[in-house]
């Protein structure tokens, strides 16, 4: 099962690469959020895959699930989605204002000052 | 007073909260900011002193004891910079009263720097490595914010590039967090510093403590991971290019110290060495950009990237007297880097450019102006008796007790460089024959002065009272050395 997700994970963060690479903004933010739902589902994966009951006492079980990574990455997917939504207005005001959403034209150079 | 840390974070998180609801008060707004940052300020002092007599302070969040709750945790090294950050927070507040115009008051200006120091402190603060993570993204928010707020073309195409570094860099540290947490099954701190000592080397750990490397390196500017930094720091005006240059680079750096001295410090042969030659070639590039640039605003920014490459250089021969010196010169650089934008802020207030070949004779009309920019000119290049000298001096004789022969030739030698770029703004911006400039009348320049010539004077106490801080610095120095100290006081009990 690890080797699976490890290979789903990697699947993720080629893509997100791969989108990042792209000269238009929206591919780069939904780039952004793939990166993230890899970085993600690896602390899932590194927590380990285990089988076993809710982490309450009253379960008894011979084995219990480790609480902490689900907490982590409520955590992360909270900031992750936060900060996606930011970036997406400001993508939005930027094509606005600068009339384009090609990083190209975006450079810090003087013909664009 | 065992809450006496959350202190410096939780006031500026109330007023923060408190000024959202005031957006069109800008009086109210500029008077509850500046009381709020003197609390914070009296507050970090308070914390200082206690921790200087009582020893390091912990807080069990939510009294889940250590390490399974979140612990906050107060040694000296970051009671001091919480207090630097207070302060320089408070100045640049009081310089953004006549500097930073209505329009961007209006649009929650005041709350988002607050919500900084929130983050900046709290990543000083905590003791936990998630956490850590949860108080950059506060900081990074705040900041996103801070780079745009205005909305200016250039402000707009800088904050994408900002905001798509970070987010990739915010990802790359999600996963070292889940990668250590894997091998060593905790996020506290003290207690991952304490298993990674039972597990002894594994190559995995250099691996993660690499990861980690990118990731801080990407917040502090290092080598190959600097470049969105000149562009991004360039747009924001000049109060808010004084928080970030000041404040954001060195979180990165205090957390290349932290994880380095805490966690990796057991096989130093890769990671150290690797961190040394990174240091060296920041310090160098930045010297050919502070070098290069006739611009103003851009020669204080590589020479930003300079003291991050001396600070790493410090951090990477890891003895007691580099991390002294390294804690000395964070200080030192925050203060006067601080005093220096703002100064230079004003210049470019008066002249109406950032060009300094269109500057000129600025000393005849504003002598106080010339003066205090010149002493925070040789503080920064660490003429002695100022503030730079002591932590250069330490860092230096550290890396030559080490070895690190060509480490501490190239930090003497950047010395030279920053000395030339920023007497290079002196000789341009004041000397020269006085020129008329187009409502140079209407600028406040002595309020806008005092909050700069504050921070030279925290400076210049900083440098001539090194006798006076020097016990706090060595205690601080002191967890770095030997982590049994840290570990003791967080899992005590």
């Amino acid at each position: 099962m690890e080797i699976l997700m490890s290979i789903v994970i990697g699947a993720l963060f080629a893509s997100s690469v791969y989108l990042m690479l792209s000269k238009s903004l929206l591919r780069i933010i939904i780039g952004t959020g793939l990166l993230s739902h890899g970085a993600h589902l690896l602390i899932i994966t590194m927590g380990g895959l285990k089988r076993g009951a809710a982490p309450l006492l009253g379960e008894k079980a011979a084995s219990y699930v480790d609480p902490l990574p689900q907490a982590l990455i409520l955590t992360a997917i909270v900031i992750s989605f936060g900060v996606t939504a930011l970036f997406l207005v400001l993508a939005y005001r930027a094509y606005q204002e600068l009339g384009t959403d090609n990083m190209d034209e975006m450079r810090g150079n003087e013909a664009n000052d | 007073m065992i809450n006496l840390l959350v202190l410096p974070l939780l006031i500026p998180l109330v007023t923060a909260a408190l000024l959202i609801f005031l957006p069109k008060s800008i009086r109210v707004q500029r008077a509850v900011s500046v009381v709020s940052a003197i609390g914070t300020l009296a507050a970090s002092i308070v914390l200082l002193l206690t921790v200087k007599d009582n020893g390091i302070q912990t807080v069990n969040v939510g009294s889940w004891d250590a390490p399974f709750g979140i612990t906050l945790v107060s040694d000296t090294l970051s009671a001091l910079l919480v207090t630097t950050s207070s302060l320089i927070t408070l100045s640049v507040i009081l310089y953004s009263f006549r500097s930073i115009g209505e329009a961007r008051e209006r649009f929650y200006y005041y709350p988002i720097v607050q919500f900084l120091l929130v983050g900046v402190n709290g990543a000083f603060t905590t003791g936990d490595i998630f956490n850590l993570f949860v108080f950059f993204e506060v900081m990074l928010m705040a900041s996103y914010v801070l780079i745009v707020i205005g909305g200016t073309k250039i402000q707009l195409r800088e904050s994408i590039k900002y905001i798509l570094v970070n987010v990739i860099s915010s990802a790359l540290f999600v996963i070292a967090v889940a990668m250590l947490y894997s091998v060593v099954g905790s996020l506290n701190m003290a207690d991952i510093s304490q298993r990674i000592a039972q597990i002894g080397s594994l190559p995995i750990l250099t691996v993660i403590a690499v990861l980690f490397l990118i990731v801080f390196g990407l917040k502090g500017a290092i080598f190959p991971l600097y470049f969105w930094l000149p562009g991004s720091y360039y747009a924001p005006p000049v109060p808010v290019l004084a928080l970030f240059g000041s404040l954001l680079t060195k979180v990165g750096v205090y957390s290349i110290l932290r994880s380095y001295s805490l966690f990796f410090y057991h096989d130093q042969a890769f990671t150290h060495e690797l961190l040394g030659i990174l240091a060296i070639i920041t310090i160098i590039v930045g010297c050919i950009g502070a070098i290069a640039y006739w611009d103003v605003k851009k020669i204080i920014i590589y020479n930003i990237i300079i003291a991050v490459g001396v600070l790493t250089f410090g951090i990477s021969v890891a003895t007691e007297e580099s991390y002294m010196g390294t804690v000395f010169y964070t200080i030192h650089d925050m203060i006067v880097k601080a005093a220096l934008f703002l100064l230079i802020g004003v210049m470019i207030k008066i002249t109406g450019t950032n060009d300094l070949r269109k500057m000129g004779g600025l000393m005849k009309k504003y002598p106080l102006l010339g003066w205090t920019f010149l002493v925070a000119a040789f503080a920064l290049a660490g003429i002695p008796p100022l503030s730079g000298f002591v932590g250069k001096l330490l860092i230096v004789r550290g890396g030559l007790a080490e070895g690190a022969y060509v480490g501490s030739l190239i930090v003497l030698l950047s010395s030279l460089v920053v000395l030339y770029s920023v007497i290079k703004i002196f000789m341009n911006g004041f000397w020269k024959a006085p020129k008329d400039y187009p409502g140079e009348e209407n600028q406040p320049v002595l309020s806008l002065w005092a909050p700069g010539a504050l921070l030279v004077l925290a400076s210049i106490l900083y440098g001539v009272g090194a006798e006076v801080m020097y016990p706090i610095i060595s205690q601080a120095t002191d967890a770095l050395v030997h982590p049994a100290i840290y570990i003791d006081a967080v899992l005590k009990e």
